[in-house]
């Protein structure tokens, strides 16, 4: 990228800075170019792709079997959701019902996906803002959920637990009760993330009126996720285009009509609590059954042009994939949630201090290789 | 909104526009370039309509055609449309940008640009977003080759 | 040779024994200094620990435990690997400054331990300006961040530098201001004699709620002084990096962060000497073992030093609007009321004595 300045537009106190690629604030190799009065903010700038792999590229050329493996480098704290997206298009694409079991399951498996990934969204957010203890507070409950992944699919991270046509085996047997354990053990502890973190007279003003997003401004970009439900834009595809088991259960979609950075805070600790409730009201009624249905060795998609959605942790994500009815799709397009929210980064920033940048971009929750794909 | 209710709506504002319905499960729009402002306009402002939400924007390379498909999604009325547009002309294409419209097409047709180089008139800064700006060549496009990174099989 | 708790007087009898007056007395100087700079390079460094291993304990950690029994060496190890270190910088930076900046930080919070009366009579330099020396020589140390965020020629250290100095340029009023309030007590700047005073009751209890109000006032004051969390807006490495020393590294890195934590032990230690007690016992337990009372204020020194652990690792960062609105639109007024409070309760005999 160029960043001589050719023809100053620049007042005299103005500076650039360089935030990134290497910065603790930006989490991965994010690169944003700030011009700054002093320690305002005039003009945020990302820099993207020093982690770009074209996954859409290599999607081309891969069978919808590998495709699937390539999306849990995405956004790899919801690699389990991302896996899903793209067997959801491929199974609505051949028209395959799919099995009670692997609903529940998947929705299981989805919700605490979400967990997690909140549960170090919060860590990192109580670091952001100076809070340094969030972080192991988090990883503590973080680190039961990989447990219980790593029984179940073999990974902590990188779950490829879901194929085409369902999941790759069954569930470990220590499944539901690990989960009952953790849920139990989960509902103890998150209060104690509002005594640590929520509750601070400096949390709350290093937060509150910062970053506000409107909810015109929320939908013109294309916000979604808790970024968007905080401005008070109801986003949830679980609500609006539900999947899996979202539509035998109930809860509430987490929304706040502030739009500033408490709210985008609030809103994700309120999907944890939603998250739990859902899985309360799977984890007892597992439905008996296969967990696949069977599909040929090599997947053909008829002619034609998918697209799914599914609520990520961070937001929508969408699966487009154009067919010509070979064994390679022609075109996949991954519509990511970190994309979208990181446009309305220069938005929210301008006008704030440095600490404010700071603060609303751990709120957007950016994971880069999610926005690089 | 039914499709067909849409199709009727949309189809007696521009003439020509093509509608699709087999081969994807939305409403297809394909429209010529020269209307495409006109109908997204129309399509965002109208309230019968109001396709407020963009969630989507990706270029395609249909060969020999290069084109970008919109899908769109009313959050009041909670219907999604898809419209499409191409052109045959490789060497510059060019089509109206609709970030000011909604205002994240502005970071989707950056990437766009950079991958498929696809130029969009009066876009506020349109340059490469992901590659640098001396890589030569557009990777999303099917006639894209480099010996090095690329294994094709 | 009587050896007496006044190690200055001490070693100073016991070299004009054998050399000239002049000699004797300059050569005390250096070796009494060498004693503290030993004493307190191993006293940073196991701050430096105290602080890992509380840091650990509030963060659901075992902490270091590797070197040494219950990772005691461990900082040790750290401070070797520092030296070992190639010292790096920048091309562009001004050579001159950015190699002085670290001594300037470590040696004023140096030289303010000079003053402290560790307990009867151990006190390497009674002045009777005691308080007055301590806020002017701590005040110094900002010039070294400031130089040192100029001199990297890095913005990131440059907007450090600059937070430092506005910082503490704000909060040195608070902590004076405080200070100033318990002065109106004692009558008297000298460290020692403020010891003295106590006698009677700690100043905290002498002056019940003036004082409670000013010692409330000098932790958050002293807490910024120190440029530690909640007020680490000079580091804010979220924001910034490392700020001013993001260009600093191997031992001149290593001061700096050495002497964050000793200027931690003087705010600590200027809180023990000024609110509770200095080196006295409570209840005057131990009054006929002056020697115990080093333990006395080491304990309560580290009482206050964890208290600002404390602080640290629950804390999340101001912003520095709020940090300057906290200083010039509260602090201060209540620091100024306050002092009238206390003028008014000396005035009209109503502090508590026992």
């Amino acid at each position: 990228m160029d960043t001589t300045i050719v023809k100053s537009n620049f007042k005299s106190e103005e500076y650039f800075i360089n935030m990134g690629p290497q910065h603790p604030a930006t989490h991965g190799v994010l690169r944003l170019l700030l011009t700054i009065d002093g320690e305002i903010i005039k003009k945020v700038e990302p820099d993207l792709g020093y982690i770009h792999r074209s996954i859409e590229k290599m999607c081309e050329r891969d069978s919808y079997q590998q495709i699937v493996h390539l999306t849990d480098r995405m956004d790899y704290l919801s690699s389990h959701i991302n896996n899903e997206a793209v067997c959801l298009t491929v199974e609505n694409a051949l028209q395959l019902e799919m099995p009670d079991r692997v609903k529940v399951i998947r929705t299981i498996l989805s919700e605490l996906t979400r967990i997690a990934s909140h549960c170090l969204w919060w860590g990192v957010m109580g670091m952001d803002v100076g809070a340094l203890t969030t972080y192991f507070y988090g990883f503590r409950d973080r680190e039961m959920i990989n447990d219980i992944f790593e029984e179940t699919c073999g990974a902590r991270l990188t779950m490829n637990y879901n194929i085409p046509g369902g999941l790759m085996f069954d569930v470990h047997p220590n499944f539901v009760k690990r989960t009952k354990d953790f849920i139990a053990h989960f509902k103890t502890k998150l209060p104690e993330y509002d005594t640590l973190l929520t509750g601070n007279v400096i949390f709350q003003k290093r937060t509150k009126g910062v970053g506000i997003l409107t909810k015109e401004d929320a939908i013109s970009f294309g916000a979604s996720g808790p970024v968007g439900r905080a401005s008070g834009y109801s986003c949830d595809v679980r609500k609006h285009h539900p999947y899996s088991a979202y539509d035998r259960v109930t809860f509430n979609e987490a929304i706040k009509t502030e739009g500033d950075t408490f709210a985008r805070y609030q809103v994700r600790i309120q999907e944890m609590w939603e998250s739990i409730s859902i899985i309360e009201q799977l984890i007892d009624n597992i439905p008996d059954g296969d967990v696949q249905v069977a599909t040929n060795a090599v997947i053909k998609l008829p002619k034609g042009e998918y697209y799914q959605k599914v609520e990520t942790a961070r937001g929508e994500l969408g699966v487009y994939i154009i067919s010509t009815g070979t064994k390679n799709p022609y075109r996949v397009k991954f519509r990511s949630p970190g994309f979208s929210n990181l446009s309305l980064l220069n938005h929210i920033a301008v006008g704030g201090k440095i600490g404010d940048l700071v603060a609303s971009m751990a709120t957007l929750d950016l994971v880069i290789p999610d926005i690089d794909r | 909104m039914t499709n067909e209710a849409l199709q009727n709506l949309i189809s007696s504002w521009i003439p020509d526009l093509e509608f699709a319905e087999e081969e994807s499960q939305f409403l297809n729009i394909i429209v010529a370039p020269e209307n495409l402002h006109q109908l997204m306009t129309e399509l965002k402002i109208n309230s019968k309509t109001s396709f407020d939400y963009l969630f989507c924007l990706s270029g395609v390379d249909w060969q020999p055609e290069l084109g970008v498909v919109y899908h769109l999604e009313s959050t009041a009325h909670r219907h999604i449309v898809v419209v499409k547009v191409k052109t045959s002309d490789r060497e510059n294409p060019v089509f109206d940008s609709v970030c000011d419209i909604w205002k994240t097409a502005e970071f989707h047709e950056r990437e766009v640009f950079d991958f498929f180089g696809i130029k969009f008139n009066n876009h506020p800064n349109l340059k490469r977003l992901f590659l640098t700006e001396e890589w030569e060549g557009f990777p999303l496009r099917k006639d894209y080759e480099d010996d090095i990174n690329m294994v094709i099989k | 040779m009587i050896i007496t708790l006044s190690i200055t007087k001490t070693i100073q009898d016991w070299l004009i024994g054998m050399m000239p007056e002049g000699v004797a007395s300059i050569l005390a100087m250096v070796i009494v200094a060498l004693i503290y700079l030993a004493i307190f390079a191993v006293a940073g460094l196991y701050l430096v620990l105290l602080e890992r291993k509380v840091a650990a304990w509030f963060q659901l950690r075992i902490g270091p435990n590797r070197v040494g029994y219950w990772g005691l060496l461990q900082t040790m190890a750290d401070a070797l690997k520092l030296v070992s270190k190639e010292l790096t910088g920048t091309i562009k930076a001004d050579k001159f400054l950015y190699n002085l900046a670290p001594y300037f930080v470590i040696i004023s919070s140096l030289m303010a331990l000079a003053v402290f009366p560790f307990t009867k009579e151990f006190q390497a330099f009674d002045i009777n300006i005691g308080i007055f020396f301590l806020i002017a020589i701590s005040s110094i140390g900002v010039i070294g961040i400031l130089l040192g965020g100029w001199s990297s020629n890095n913005k990131f250290a440059l907007i450090g530098a600059m937070r430092s100095g506005v910082q503490t340029i704000s909060y040195e009023l608070s902590v004076g201001l405080s200070l100033l309030t318990m002065v109106l007590l004692t009558g008297s700047l000298q460290l020692s004699e403020i010891v003295e005073v106590q006698k009677e009751g700690w100043l905290i209890l002498q002056g019940h709620v003036p004082a409670i109000i000013a010692f409330m006032i000098y932790m958050i004051a002293g807490t910024a002084e120190t440029n530690r969390a909640p007020f680490d807006m000079v580091e804010a490495e979220s924001e910034l990096g490392a700020g001013f020393h993001t260009e600093y590294s191997g031992m001149k890195f290593a001061y700096f962060f050495l002497a964050e934590f000793i200027n931690m032990f003087i705010i600590a230690a200027i809180a023990t000497t000024v609110f509770f007690g200095g080196w006295l016992s409570p209840f005057g337990i131990t009054e006929s073992l002056p020697w115990l009372g080093i333990f006395w204020f080491l304990g309560k020194t580290l009482v206050i030093v964890f208290l600002m652990m404390w602080f640290r690792w629950t804390f999340p960062r101001l912003r520095i609007d709020q940090l300057l609105t906290l200083e010039w639109k509260y602090l201060l007024p209540i620091n100024l009321v306050n002092i009238v409070i206390m003028a008014i309760i000396v005035w009209l005999n109503l502090t508590i004595k026992f």
